[in-house]
């Protein structure tokens, strides 16, 4: 085989569960088992616990514990902030939402249900960056608006959008405002109070808990229905026994996640700058997404003449682990909707690599995939008649 | 998704890749837009294949049909060439994923459009011997 090392870039996608976090959570299976909801020690033990993960999260973000509760996923934050405002707006006669073309599928498709559920929905588009305007959010604010949700940061071009401005934009309107922060959490400085978010989603597998956890921040003021009726955990918000060690390792994740961002973002941006900069000195290459508005570890590279799925397969078959926007990857036969909404045509989009990394990347996993990814990206061209047809200044369309 | 051995096999070693000189019969299918193209070139001698190269732009089962296409081929008459269906392709492939069986699609009809080419080139309507090319719908 041709691997010669083992690289995980693909932290986008989902981490490994740290050390920090396994070791939090181990008691609560077998010694600290108890449910939260029991009225003798081991209960209690298990609610105590729960709570002081509830404070970790929450100061992370700049919450208060009381605005934060604990779902099983980013998608399921995402789902209950958009159906529940879209419900108890809907009661008011607000049925409109306002969201972007490049979010996550867990709030494109939560929207498209609701418009078939008759509600109305704006899409702001992004410009070749993947950047929102902030006045066209503001322009599209109607007296009907019911809410306005806009992803923190792309899952795959890691654009940061002006989130500051957009909360403020809100705020004078009066219109609620959500946040997918699935991909910013624990790599941008995120002060929920500070900044104006009404309600933010996040996840515990992007931050090195374990998967099946998540949170909601609801701004205290902002009322959502019940998520599940039952028992009385989560304020009755959201019924059913506690997932304790899920939620202990979600708490000492977000601590370690964001206590020391500043240093951390320093550190994978001056790495992602060597591997944006060396894979660009690929002919025929491009940046995806803004370069400075970014997250730091994100790294977008389309490859004319490539299918991605075929680059991320022998990426694969050199120890390297990756993702991509084609189509062949998502079972569609349309390429990433977000590579589409910054002006790539279709056969650009579909040979798009995404790599994401974090500070334990060492500069020779870095000289490794600038080595390995030269020569795979001149294997599937020397096979490739687009590329062919390129070189000889055909058109390919 | 799951790709067979045989077909992680094909794609990290793809058989007869490449061009050929001066070939009897070229066939391309596919479009860039929609992620695949494949280019079959084909070397006919005596109504016989005596060898057959592709190019893909596609996915690893684009890679690995187009591949597995050619090994069927070669060495083969015509008329068995055109009997060639995607189910043998993907059936010598140990199977596909079903959002893949496309891809073994385009590979069947690569080979037609090259033999169709073939016709052409010798002056003869290939309608009615090799029949329509279809684009497969995804």
């Amino acid at each position: 085989m041709e691997r010669k090392r083992f690289i995980y870039a693909d932290n986008a996608a989902t981490t490994a569960v740290s050390d920090e976090v396994l070791s939090a959570m181990m008691p609560y299976f077998r010694t600290a088992y108890g449910n939260a909801s029991s009225i003798y020690e081991l209960g209690r033990n298990a609610q105590r616990d729960i709570e002081i993960a509830r404070e970790k999260v929450a100061k992370a973000i700049g919450a208060d514990p009381i605005e934060i509760i604990f779902t099983s996923c980013g998608s399921e934050s995402d789902n209950w902030a958009i159906k529940g405002t879209a419900e108890q707006m809907a009661k008011k006669g607000k049925k409109h939402i306002i969201t972007s073309v490049i979010e996550h599928h867990a709030v494109l498709h939560t929207t498209e249900y609701l418009e078939k559920q008759g509600f109305e929905v704006t899409y702001i588009p992004v410009d070749d960056k993947g950047l929102i305007n902030p006045e066209d959010v503001r322009k599209a604010i109607r007296e009907d608006t019911a809410l306005v949700t806009i992803m923190y940061a792309n899952n795959e071009i890691g654009t940061i959008q002006p989130i500051d401005e957009i909360a403020a934009i809100c705020k004078e309107n009066k219109v609620l405002f959500h946040t997918d922060a699935v991909q910013a959490v624990g790599h941008v400085e995120i002060d929920v109070h500070k900044q104006g978010i009404d309600m933010l989603s996040l996840s515990g597998h992007k931050i090195h808990a374990q998967k099946g956890i998540g949170a909601l921040y609801i701004r205290k003021g902002v009322v959502l229905p019940s998520l599940i009726h039952g028992g009385g955990q989560e304020r009755r918000k959201r019924a059913g026994t506690e997932n304790v060690p899920a939620i202990v390792g979600l708490g000492t994740a977000m601590e370690i996640a964001c206590s020391n961002i500043a240093e951390k973002a320093a550190i994978v941006t001056e790495k992602r700058n060597r591997i944006i900069d060396g894979l660009l000195t690929i002919p025929y290459t491009r940046l995806n997404g803004d370069r400075e508005k970014r997250l730091p570890g994100n790294i977008n590279i389309s490859f004319e003449g490539i299918e991605g799925e075929s680059l991320l397969l022998m990426l694969d078959m050199f120890g390297i682990c990756a993702s991509s926007g084609s189509a062949c990857t998502s079972g569609s036969l349309d390429p990433s909707h977000v590579l589409l909404s910054i002006g790539l045509k279709h056969e650009i989009a579909h040979g798009s690599l995404r790599l994401s990394i974090e500070e334990n990347l060492t500069d020779e996993d870095v000289d490794y995939i600038l080595e390995t990814v030269p020569v795979v990206a001149d294997r599937l061209r020397a096979m490739s008649p687009v590329w062919e047809k390129m070189m000889k200044g055909e058109s390919y369309e | 998704m799951m790709y067979s051995e045989k077909v992680m096999d094909h794609f990290a070693n793809p058989r007869n890749v490449g061009e050929i000189e001066n070939a009897d019969g070229i066939g391309e299918i596919g479009n860039a837009k929609c992620g695949d193209i494949m280019k079959m070139y084909l070397k006919i001698d005596n109504g016989t294949i005596t060898d057959a190269k592709f190019k893909t732009f596609g996915c690893g089962a684009a890679v690995a049909t187009s591949s597995m296409a050619t090994e069927l081929i070669k060495g083969k008459s015509i008329e068995d060439a055109l009997k060639l269906t995607n189910d043998a392709v993907v059936e010598a492939l140990d199977g596909l994923p079903a959002v893949k069986i496309h891809c073994s699609v385009l590979a069947e009809q690569a080979v037609r459009s090259a033999l169709s080419d073939y016709y052409t080139r010798q002056g003869i309507d290939p309608l009615p011997i090799v029949g329509e090319i279809h684009i497969p719908e995804e």
